[in-house]
């Protein structure tokens, strides 16, 4: 009986504030807008067979039809793609000098990572408005040191986009890192120099490979938030960057077109159902390696 | 102890100045007489006077830490107990799909948790106000005191629950004077993670939350998107401080408590021997 309930209160709660809103995303997408309230046709009060009968795909015909969607898709594909590149560049080199700093500074470049994670994303977002600019901090400094005469455009543009993914998302891509560094024996890297090799063959052969399922971790841990990211193009973007988190935004609030929001968030998690799959398969595996 | 190679040296000094000097220019700025926030006009703290004086934004922070407190509580809640179920619950119909309830929302687009949360509010005609966003920071918060909780029970010794009910506690007793003890750490921290996230969610909040109630993300967005704003680098660095102050008071306990246990194993080892 007590277990029953147990089980009961949370799969309760998530079925009806997670699973059902997904059913009625999907419902909705398979909807026409119209001008009623709630905007879209047919509704639950039409009966079972209406609700049956008046679904189509048209929704989806016009997100393939109206080349911004898919423009959207493939910008947001490909920032999210590029900017994880970026991310691993400069969050490896931060993460390995971690692992090998002196043990009685880890606990504090440890917290020194994780601070700003727990500062407002929106504030971390927000600090690059200023710097950017054109009047701003950075341009002010390259023109001082006669870097540029003109003020660089950076603000308002994919740049700024990439600039403010890999700045937020930063700490996610090092910890995991760091994580698979400090499990390393180091002992493995003497050999490897012992039997010949050059320091940096040893951390090409020997330390990359063994810090793989880290790199892999924080790869996605960026990828698949920075996909669906909303504030950053909204913010640092200006309109000529295309997401697909602010386009589904626009749509739901500007245009008031439910449909065809829904629409665009059920393609959105199909799109990103492949690398969560493949992120989950990462950690089983990693889980599996540590027992 | 080996001593640090340049490279490793050159990649933090670097990686942290990223990470820090964008945070403490938005804190010099704050200072800074001038209204342009670019141009520095000397020292002044009249924007946190401002800041002070308006009531949108103080009444903006009150909904958002009631929202915060309440929610995470609930969260906590929940995400224990659905940590319980997945760690110590078996086997039972629709597991799978439970689990797959707890994880999905982390990996979940903001825009689109929000958007279908709205949708099921609409469609059951309730109004959107701090009820709705409490409900929504609740449902995404408790997967993630979910996820922190259940690594915690995972290592945990199940004997000493089986010992205390051998000696006759009931199972809700077990819990209450065993398991929660041992536990605690990992739900205090879930408790601040589910805290931090309700305060810190813009795109959630705004897609749940009506004209009776607006959280101070939704209110420092709709400012910053005209652009730059003394005001909002002073109440920033509000933020920044309290934030600094929390993490680096817990990471002090936490190292104090390390070296205190360590202390008393070694004490017990002489004691011993």
């Amino acid at each position: 009986m007590r277990r029953t309930t147990l089980i009961l209160i949370p799969y309760l709660w998530l079925l009806v504030l997670f699973f059902a809103p997904f059913l009625i995303v999907l419902k909705i997408s398979l909807s026409d807008a119209a001008l009623s309230i709630p905007p879209y046709t047919p509704q639950l009060k039409d009966g079972i067979s209406a609700l049956i009968r008046e679904l189509d795909f048209e929704n989806f015909v016009f997100l393939t039809e109206d080349d911004l969607y898919w423009k959207a898709y493939l910008s947001s594909l490909r920032i999210a793609f590029f900017s994880t590149v970026l991310t691993l560049l400069v969050g490896y080199p931060i993460a390995y000098g971690m692992a090998k700093a002196p043990d009685e500074w880890r606990a504090t470049l440890m917290m020194l990572v994780i601070l700003p994670f727990w500062t407002s994303f929106l504030i971390r977002v927000y600090a690059w408005m200023g710097i950017l600019s054109n009047e701003g901090l950075l341009n002010q400094m390259l023109m001082w040191l006669g870097i540029t005469s003109e003020p660089l455009v950076i603000l308002n543009t994919t740049t700024a986009v990439y600039i403010g993914i890999v700045y937020t998302y930063l700490p996610f891509m090092i910890l995991p890192i760091y994580a698979a560094l400090d499990r390393l024996d180091a002992s493995l890297d003497e050999a490897a120099q012992d039997l010949g090799c050059t320091r940096t063959q040893a951390f090409w052969l020997v330390t990359i490979p063994l810090s793989k399922n880290g790199i892999v971790a924080g790869s996605f841990l960026v990828f698949i938030p920075a996909l669906g990211e909303f504030v950053i193009p909204s913010l640092l973007g200006g309109s000529g960057t295309l997401m697909i988190g602010k386009v589904l935004w626009e749509e739901f609030f500007n245009n008031r077109d439910w449909p065809v929001a829904s629409a665009v968030a059920v393609i959105l998690l199909l799109i990103l159902i492949l690398p969560i799959v493949l992120f989950q398969r990462n950690q089983q595996k990693q889980q599996e390696a540590e027992q | 102890m080996k001593r640090m190679s340049w490279f490793n040296v050159t990649a933090l000094t670097l990686g942290f100045a990223f990470l820090y000097l964008p945070m403490l220019v938005l804190v010099i700025y704050s200072f800074n007489a001038s209204k342009l926030v670019t141009v520095w006009a000397g020292f002044s703290t009249k924007w946190y006077g401002t800041l002070f004086q308006n009531e949108a934004f103080l009444d903006a922070a009150w909904v958002t830490v009631k929202v915060a407190v309440i929610s995470s509580t609930f969260a906590t809640i929940l995400g224990t107990m659905a940590a319980y179920v997945l760690v110590r619950g078996g086997r039972f119909m629709g597991r799978t799909l439970f689990s797959g309830m707890i994880y999905a929302p982390l990996v979940m687009p903001e825009v689109i948790t929000g958007l279908s949360l709205l949708l099921l509010f609409i469609g059951i005609g309730l109004d959107r106000g701090v009820l709705t966003i409490v409900l929504a920071h609740t449902t995404f918060s408790m997967c993630y005191v979910s996820v922190v909780v259940s690594s915690r029970l995972v290592t945990f010794d199940r004997s000493l629950e089986e010992a205390a009910l051998d000696l006759g506690s009931t199972n809700w007793e077990a819990f209450r004077l065993v398991t929660l003890p041992i536990i605690a750490p990992a739900v205090i921290s879930g408790w601040l993670l589910a805290f931090t996230l309700s305060l810190d969610d813009l795109v959630i909040a705004s897609f749940t939350s009506g004209p009776s109630a607006t959280t101070l993300p939704i209110k420092i967005f709709s400012a910053v998107r005209l652009g730059v704003s003394p005001e909002i680098n002073a109440l920033s660095t509000i933020m920044i401080l309290i934030v600094t102050v929390g993490v680096v008071t817990a990471s002090l306990v936490t190292k104090r408590n390390a070296i205190r246990a360590q202390n008393d194993a070694q004490a017990a080892e002489r004691a011993a021997n």
